[in-house]
């Protein structure tokens, strides 16, 4: 099956195509932010509290790092050969942060590596002062391993995360959005996969004033696989934005993409757009996208996206899907008719919408402190 | 002993080109242990009774009354109806993505006793019950008939029946979409469950093939939103003959 759809053109923004979009690690090559600009056009500048300023200092938080034994964890200078070697700034906070604190941390999992215990980052915020963070992950040939990065605490941060996943791995990235309410986070996040590597990348984000994630996907050969998952839950005032980018260059490589978002509130504002692009040497790829949010009160807005430009016919299929929508009247019911108080039976509605990406992330106590704050933010606002 | 009893009930439904009547004046009365069979033609209304008794939003009562046991009906809220004893397996059950079937039966059951079930006889239950209905224990796992078969969401909504154990169950058009063999397990599972909670049933269907299976004591022609005749077994048969021509026409 093959489908080519186009959505860059319409609205305000000018038609750019994803392939001939801006690449620099020099801010200097990105205008200011404006919301011409088809990558910026839902948000209010101002939001980023000066991210977008000029070149940041470091992040000036707690980074903590814990890891079954063989996994490490290093501070390095920007001359080493990882920095830069997943990825190149797309926008200009991330352009303000690169480099910007002369230092980057690495975690580093080896080859042949395996365990089920996570390797977890812990980056926690302490100030409204705005920040730079570089990351790096990297996942050696026939890795396997699980990767959770848990950003919390108050942080106005400009992050770029690098994640290089080596031939044969199997990697999974969770990035965790928990921040303070009056928190902006703009986090650039790279990843390259080697041949057949297979990697599961979780952005949920449940926490701050601004989130803004772009999860962008290179494949450097073959064979590779990834599957691109997001949960979002916005209450009121609060803006997250999720922008997933697959650059298929490679031939057969699959990518899979799903994201869902429930908002609430006056205001609560979730943006997706999801950009998959095709080019002509990646033959037999195959793709598909999905967006999904459930809007539970009036004055919420959800923006949904998706992209897909396609440069070869000889594809194994391409397809997206999005939908934004109320509660659906039928699913009360039958919870209700079996016995299901209605306010349970929202809560049920909701939790299981967002469980089909956190269940996901089978890491227990992420997974139940995730679902408690869901819950914690459904007890607080649905009536 | 209980009973429900339908009085003179007239309901209508918001269309686009107004508001629109369809049952009007229903009078019909179930006691434990008795099974109604409701047979009519497409758009008669059986939905329609049967949305009503649960209690969906989409249909107002105009007119008349539903007493469970004396009490009103109309006045509970749906999930109220279900804990006063009321269960509708629906025509067309609905996907709930993210919510799995053991969850959601756990918290259904918990609701309508009123009590977390004692875990392990819960288990047992559910398996006894999934072995019966020849369902997959995996089901379990999956979410809420989210990609099951026709037959496979027929089977839940039974599989419910048998462990929340209502008073009074209103069946609509159990046995559509589903082959003999299904039709058989779907039976079983509903007399079983007949026999051991000694509920009332309303059986919603339009062909008298499931009445083999599940053996009415009253026969309903339901025609235009009323019944238009009453009888025993022998109504079903002649049903079976002639159509509903003679009461569409009259
Ligand atoms: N929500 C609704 N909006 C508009 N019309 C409705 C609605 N619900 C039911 N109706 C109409 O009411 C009539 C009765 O519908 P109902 O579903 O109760 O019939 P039924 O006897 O169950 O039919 P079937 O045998 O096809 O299941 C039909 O004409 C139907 O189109
Ligand atoms: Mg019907």
């Amino acid at each position: 099956m093959t489908s080519i759809i186009n959505e860059h053109s319409h609205g305000l923004a000018p038609v750019q195509m994803r392939s001939e979009r801006k690449r620099s690690t020099d801010i200097a090559d990105f205008a200011a932010i404006s919301k011409t600009e088809e990558q910026w056009r839902y948000l209010d500048v101002e939001r980023l509290k000066g991210l977008d300023a000029g070149i940041l200092p470091a992040f000036d938080g707690e980074i903590s790092f814990t890891a079954p034994a063989g996994a490490a964890h290093e501070i390095v200078g920007i001359d080493h050969d990882l920095f830069g070697s997943a990825g190149t700034p797309e926008d200009r906070v991330s352009a303000a942060a690169w480099g910007a604190a002369g230092q980057i941390h690495v975690l580093r999992i080896p080859a042949n590596f395996s365990s089920t215990e996570p390797v977890r980052l812990e980056v926690t915020g302490a100030s409204e002062a705005p920040g730079a963070l570089h990351v790096v992950v990297e996942a050696g040939t026939f890795a396997e391993a699980t990767v959770v990065i848990d950003h919390r605490g108050r942080a106005v941060l400009a992050e770029n995360i690098e994640i290089i996943a080596g031939d044969e791995s199997k990697l999974k990235v969770v990035s965790v959005q928990d921040w303070t309410r009056d928190s902006v986070h703009v986090s650039a996040q790279f990843l390259k996969l080697g041949r057949n590597a297979q990697v599961e990348h979780i952005a949920v984000t449940l926490g701050g004033d601004t989130v803004r994630v772009t999860p962008t996907v290179a494949y450097a050969a073959p064979g590779g696989d990834v599957n691109l998952l997001g949960a979002y839950f916005a209450t009121a005032g609060q803006h997250f934005e999720h922008r997933p980018f697959v650059d298929h260059s490679q031939p057969n490589c699959k990518s899979n993409v799903t994201y869902k978002g429930a908002l609430q509130g006056e205001k609560a504002h979730t943006v997706w757009v999801g950009d998959v692009l095709i080019r002509k040497a990646a033959e037999g790829t195959d793709t598909y996208e999905l967006n999904r949010n459930l809007l539970l009160t009036d004055g919420a807005r959800a923006d949904s996206v998706p992209n897909l430009e396609i440069e070869t016919g000889e594809i194994e299929g391409a397809g997206h899907a999005s939908a934004s929508g109320r509660f659906d009247d039928e699913q009360l019911f039958y919870l209700q008719a079996r016995g299901i108080p209605e306010l349970d039976a929202r809560r049920l509605v909701v939790r299981g919408f967002l469980n089909e990406v956190v269940q996901k992330i089978a890491v227990d106590d992420i997974e139940e402190r995730l679902s408690a704050t869901i819950e914690a933010e459904l007890a607080r606002s649905i009536n | 002993m209980s009973i429900l009893q339908i009085k003179n009930l007239h309901v209508t439904v918001e269309t686009d080109q107004g508001t629109k009547e369809i049952l009007r004046g229903v009078d019909l009365t179930i006691r434990s242990g008795e099974t109604h069979a409701i047979m009519g033609p497409n758009g008669s209304g059986k939905s329609t009774l049967a949305y009503t008794i649960a209690g969906h939003p989409k249909y107002t009562v105009t007119e008349g009354e539903i007493l469970l046991d004396g009490e009103d009906v109309l006045a509970m809220s749906v999930d109220e109806r279900a804990r006063a004893g009321l269960f509708l397996a629906m025509q067309y059950p609905v996907e709930i993505p993210g919510v799995s079937v053991s969850n959601f039966l756990r918290t259904a059951k918990t609701a309508i006793d009123g009590e977390a079930p004692a875990l392990r006889q819960w288990i047992k239950d559910i398996k006894v019950a999934m072995e019966n209905l020849r369902m997959d224990s995996s089901f379990t796992e999956r979410n809420v008939n989210e990609g099951f078969s026709g037959g496979e969401k027929k089977r839940h909504e039974i599989l419910q029946l048998e462990l929340l154990k209502p008073k009074f169950a209103v069946l609509d058009e159990t046995d559509s979409g589903l082959d003999v063999d299904a039709l058989k397990v779907v039976s079983e599972g509903v007399n079983r469950a007949k026999d051991s909670v000694g509920f009332g049933a309303l059986l919603i269907t339009h062909y008298t093939r499931i009445l083999n299976y599940i053996k009415p004591d009253f026969v309903h022609v339901f025609v235009a939103g009323r019944i238009a005749e009453e009888g025993g077994p022998e109504l079903a048969e002649r049903l079976e003959a002639e159509g509903y021509d003679r009461y569409v026409n009259a």
